[in-house]
């Protein structure tokens, strides 16, 4: 694994690698000194052309822990602005001497573009493109629920995958990159995906997408998912006749109360709630939701330094290791 | 093939004339002065040039109804001297140079600069494209009466790049050329279906999280536009037609007898939206590549007339803007210089067509819509002499810095292909012998 560009190329085997060894780094996590020398001497770049205060310290709390140095680089640019380009900055950063890349950008294939193009050899980390992936929130959602699958099977997580989890990801689908990135790395992982939201947040081709669809979330609710995954609608959706309006769509597709006493109604005991962040309360999602005891949202928060420190550090040692050869 | 002196005569020996028939052809005075045993035994022949064209197939030169050239205002891009010669490489003896210049060709001024810059090239003939409305802005007319009386005498007008989108402006705009035997040249693109689009909108769209472009808005524009030519009875020419929804529509209009005329570009003859998974820009294009049946249904429809032309929307950019995000990418691919083969690739060598074919494709029928009465022409004595002579054996692999257009943006970069141009002459002239560009005919600008 030279980069990590989307879980839709991420192999059953090196998704399994990075979740076992982000359940060592966890460890790490809990202890009074929260460091672990792998990454010494070796620089990560933070590159966010986006906004994104949570995914940037996540993935800085991950580089420190492993005590890479840290630069952060914010080059906020829009697709009007004449900043300097993806390519200057690249070459940039090669001149420097950065060992890896973590790029946010809010154009899909940006990392693809500087993981394919000779501007940079250091290895690519997607941390959020545009509307197409953003694979390590997807497997710190698949770390959450791992755990949370093996515990309800009284078995260990190490090795194992999702075999026979059922997953509901609502919400607006069509631009999201935490949807696409999850149902591909959950069906790599053996769950059951079903997709939930209004048609006009769907793309036109999603029903050759290996999930179930439908446009009822009391109905999804009552198929008994072993989680839920509510994801973020943005402001923006609002105005373009995506829905007639905020409290219609949180009336047919808001995790509200009703739906979370239905979920005990239904004998639904152990079934997760999740959100990637940042949240609107009773928009998609109600506060009594979000704070309920079936709520992962902050367990999602922590696992996701553990998994991106995996993931820095499969790309990175390996790299050194090959240095040494 | 060797030659000793590049003016003058020429009598090019066993050529097969559209791979029908072997023959002998003298060109003489910009014309061809006789073909078969008369070419031979024409007293001009002893003093003739002799090009030895055992294998090579003779074409009429090919009339490109779609080319950016770039010049006026992107001269970084591709200016009229570099983009004919690309041209004349290509096997091309005219090209239609489309508006979206800067300033837009939306005046006689405009028109007349840009034919005038192709006549001192004297690569090819060079015909502007006028725009049908003011700056390409689709609010009122440009002066499509000035333009077609310049001495550009324009007569196909477009505002490539842009759709006319409102249906009152692209009715009277039929309506309106039909005074100078005018024909508009539609790009099909309803503007609110596509805003932000960046792909064609399908199953990889929503793999790659790029905002898709629907088919149907090519084709509810081709629709609206067809019944509107039907209605005030003008021609109407479809641009670089994409989807297979599209040629259905073409078809039944044609069935009506509407006069309509619909062209397709060589990549979307080749090249699929899959290609977009590398987010590479060269794949960015408008329209955008479509699906594995479109391109299927295009060449189908190219096979059985309902789609008239090869366009080659050859739209040079500096590598800048195509060295980005895929968003940030320019739209547009080279073709120039590629077309002839990428057509005998898609279609002669798949058994859709023939050579003769190729020329209706490419010449005849082209020249015609364009309305050039010297281009499209048969390889028949007393004609003008623009062909090409084609090795449909070579085999070549693409290599877009090796090109004379100034563009690199070439998708089909690496790829080998069949069929080279050997020669290309231009009113009599050899622009290119051997494979080489030679020398041009430059024509006084002020003519």
């Amino acid at each position: 694994m030279k980069h990590l560009l989307s879980t839709l190329d991420l192999s059953r085997e090196d998704a399994i690698r990075i979740l076992d060894i982000a359940e060592e780094m966890a460890a790490v996590g809990t202890r009074e000194v929260k460091k672990l020398p792998a990454l010494r001497g070796r620089t990560v770049v933070n590159l966010f052309f986006e906004d994104s205060t949570r995914t940037r310290i996540s993935f800085e709390a991950a580089a420190k822990r492993l005590s890479a140095d840290v630069i952060n680089f914010a080059a906020k640019g829009s697709s009007v602005s004449k900043g300097e380009s993806l390519k200057d900055t690249a070459q940039t950063l090669q001149a420097i001497g950065a060992d890896a890349v973590v790029i946010r950008h809010w154009a899909s294939g940006a990392p693809a573009r500087l993981a394919a193009t000779d501007w940079i050899d250091a290895p690519v980390v997607n941390a959020g493109d545009g509307t197409h992936e953003h694979p390590t929130q997807a497997l710190l959602d698949a770390f959450t629920l791992r755990r949370h699958w093996a515990r309800a099977n009284g078995t260990g997580s190490l090795g194992t995958g999702l075999a026979g989890m059922k997953v509901a990801i609502v919400g607006d689908i069509l631009h999201s990159r935490v949807a696409r990135s999850n149902l591909w790395l959950l069906r790599t992982l053996g769950a059951e995906v079903t997709m939930v939201a209004p048609p006009t947040l769907l793309p036109v081709a999603a029903d050759s997408w290996p999930c179930t669809i439908n446009y009822d979330l009391d109905d999804a609710l009552a198929a008994g998912p072993d989680a839920v995954m509510m994801l973020r609608v943005q402001a923006e959706r609002m105005n373009a006749a995506f829905f007639p309006n905020a409290r219609e769509y949180s009336r047919r597709w808001g995790f509200d109360d009703a739906r979370l006493a239905a979920l005990d109604d239904h004998g639904l005991a152990q079934t997760l709630i999740l959100h990637p962040g940042p949240m609107n309360r009773g928009l998609e999602i109600s506060s009594g939701a979000a704070d309920s005891s079936r709520s992962a949202v902050l367990d999602q928060v922590s696992n996701g330094v553990a998994v991106r420190m995996a993931v820095l550090y499969l790309l990175l040692s390996g790299d050194q290791q090959r240095t040494a050869n | 093939m060797t030659t000793t002196h590049t003016t003058g005569d020429f009598l090019i020996r066993g050529a097969s004339l559209l791979a029908e028939t072997t023959a002998d052809l003298l060109l003489s005075d910009g014309r061809i002065a006789a073909v078969g045993p008369d070419a031979a035994a024409d007293a001009r022949a002893a003093a003739a040039t002799v090009i030895e064209a055992n294998g090579l197939v003779a074409l009429p030169g090919m009339v490109d109804l779609h080319t950016h050239l770039r010049e006026p205002g992107r001269e970084d891009a591709e200016t009229v001297e570099t983009g004919t010669r690309a041209a004349a490489l290509g096997g091309f003896t005219a090209v239609h140079a489309m508006a979206n210049s800067n300033p837009v060709a939306d005046t006689a001024g405009v028109v007349e600069q840009v034919w005038s810059l192709g006549r001192r090239s004297g690569w090819v003939d060079v015909r502007p494209v006028g725009a049908v409305t003011v700056g390409l802005a689709g609010e009122r007319l440009s002066e499509l009466g000035a333009m077609a009386d310049s001495r550009a005498r324009v007569r196909v007008f477009s505002d490539d790049g842009i759709c006319v989108s409102d249906p009152v402006l692209m009715r009277r705009a039929l309506e309106y050329v039909k005074a100078f035997d005018g024909v508009i040249a539609q790009h099909a693109q309803e503007p609110r279906l596509t805003e932000g689009a960046q792909m064609n909108e399908g199953e990889v769209s929503a793999v790659l999280g790029l905002a898709g472009w629907p088919a149907v808005a090519e084709e509810s524009i081709i629709a609206r536009d067809v019944l509107l030519a039907q209605h005030v009875g003008s021609r109407l020419h479809v641009c670089h037609v994409s989807t297979k929804g599209s040629v259905e529509i073409i078809r039944w209009a044609k069935e009506r007898g509407i006069q309509v005329t619909a062209e397709v570009t060589p990549h979307h003859l080749l090249l699929t939206d899959e290609l977009v998974r590398t987010y590479d820009p060269v794949y960015k294009v408008n329209p955008p590549l479509r699906r594995e049946e479109d391109v299927m249904a295009l060449r189908a429809a190219l096979a059985d007339g309902t789609i008239d032309v090869i366009g080659t929307d050859h739209a040079p950019h500096p590598s800048e803007s195509k060295e980005c995000e895929w968003a940030q990418a320019a739209m547009g691919m080279t073709g120039l210089e590629t077309a002839l083969s990428v057509v005998q690739h898609a279609m002669i060598e798949t058994g859709l067509i023939t050579w003769a074919d190729f020329a209706r494709i490419t010449s005849t029928v082209p020249a015609t819509i364009g309305r050039l009465e010297d281009q499209g022409r048969p390889l028949a004595a007393g004609e003008p002499a623009n062909l090409v002579l084609v090795d449909p054996a070579a085999r070549w692999t693409v290599d877009p810095s090796t090109m004379a257009t100034k563009g690199r943006n070439s998708p089909f970069r690496g790829l080998e292909l069949p069929g080279a141009v050997v020669a290309t002459f231009y009113r009599g002239h050899p622009t290119v012998l051997d494979g080489a560009l030679n020398t041009p005919v430059p024509l006084d600008g002020e003519a």
